[in-house]
């Protein structure tokens, strides 16, 4: 099965990206297909390869990307969310682009589910 | 439909608010901070038992782990874990996140 | 686009109030886009997203846009079903009346019937 996803929070100060990956993870196991992943709101702040957690603490940033590579999945970063929070192509982590929120409408098309993850 | 809550009740109506508007036969998947309001003592549990009789309640294991109540989920409420989320996401035809 | 000829029902549901936090002025941001897709979308406000319809918003004050006449506009991008719940209104001490934009206002019996024939639910 096809399925969407969407991420509304930043990492860290919310569990809802930790969420959204490990739904996105087991939804692979599962042999599901993500769809993408669309980051909206504090959302964007996952794309940011600025971030630097400590040694002991797990990197939302660097899972995602490894995500988008191991297993192709699109993550797209709202570009109107983006600007107003200050990410750009420049800070912008491997495996994320940048795009429109029509991304976001057209991933909900395409897939048979859409699951929000958020605050 | 299934219904997916992150918020304890404690600070966040999401929950109440949620089963005002889950039909009989829904699924109800509790995760993040809401997974408190499943457990045994808890002051919103009443209301998980009261909503037991029309839908179905899910509780995410790993939240629950995280926050050391595993050993106290109320019965009549399903624990899963990630697999088991993603099998509810695809066996109901639409999902709602009360956020 | 490929995704011509596909038409979902879409339900964006407000749940939360203005100003407070950001996820009205961007979830209407998400709904004109939902516009230019020939989709099938409603809008439901519950809860405190009921006060996003308040009329005489005056957010001059704090230095913050006042968005909500971008409501009033939604009719010109083909967006028409606004549904308004009845018990959200009353616990907040707003009527119909008082509202900057035409809605219908329905139950909550109504509103889950409603959400229950939708495709695609998006919260914000």
């Amino acid at each position: 099965m096809k399925i969407g996803v969407m991420v509304n929070e930043g990492p860290y100060q919310r569990q809802s990206s930790d969420s959204a990956y490990l739904f996105c993870k087991a939804a692979i196991g599962a042999g599901h297909e993500i769809e993408r992943v669309f980051f909206y709101h504090d959302g964007v702040n996952n794309a940011t390869k600025l971030t630097e957690p400590p040694q002991d603490d797990r990197n939302v940033v660097a899972r995602w990307t490894k995500l988008a590579q191991d297993h192709g999945v699109d993550l797209v970063v709202c570009v109107a969310a983006a600007l107003r929070r200050g990410i750009v192509e420049q800070n912008l982590a491997q495996g994320f682009r940048i795009s429109g929120l029509g991304q976001l409408v057209e991933s909900a098309i395409q897939s048979d589910r859409m699951v929000v993850f958020g605050d | 439909m299934l219904h997916i809550v992150n918020k304890s009740p404690g600070e966040r109506a999401t929950f109440e608010s949620c089963l005002a508007h889950a039909r009989p036969g829904h699924s109800v998947l509790l995760i993040e901070d809401a997974v408190y309001a499943a457990t045994k003592g808890h002051a919103a549990s009443a209301k998980v038992k009261t909503a037991l009789g029309t839908v179905k309640v899910y509780v995410l294991t790993p939240d629950l782990e995280a926050r050391a109540r595993a050993g106290t989920v109320i019965d009549g409420v399903v624990p899963v874990d990630y697999k088991g989320f993603v099998d509810l996401v695809t066996q109901n035809p639409r999902v709602q996140s009360w956020l | 686009m490929d995704e011509a000829g596909i038409i979902k029902k879409f339900l964006f549901v407000n749940r939360k109030a203005p100003y407070g936090s950001v996820y009205a002025l961007e979830g209407l941001e998400v709904v004109l886009i939902s516009a230019a897709f020939d989709q099938d979308v409603s809008l439901a406000f519950v809860d405190d997203g009921v006060f996003q319809l308040a009329k005489g918003q005056n957010p001059k004050a704090i230095e913050t846009k006042n968005f909500s006449p971008t409501y009033r506009a939604l009719e010109g991008y083909d967006i028409e079903k606004l549904y308004v719940e009845r018990e959200s209104l009353q616990a907040r001490g707003l009527a119909e009346e008082d509202l900057l934009v035409d809605v219908k206002v329905v139950s909550t019996a109504e509103m889950s019937a409603l959400m229950d024939e939708m495709d695609v639910l998006i919260s914000f």
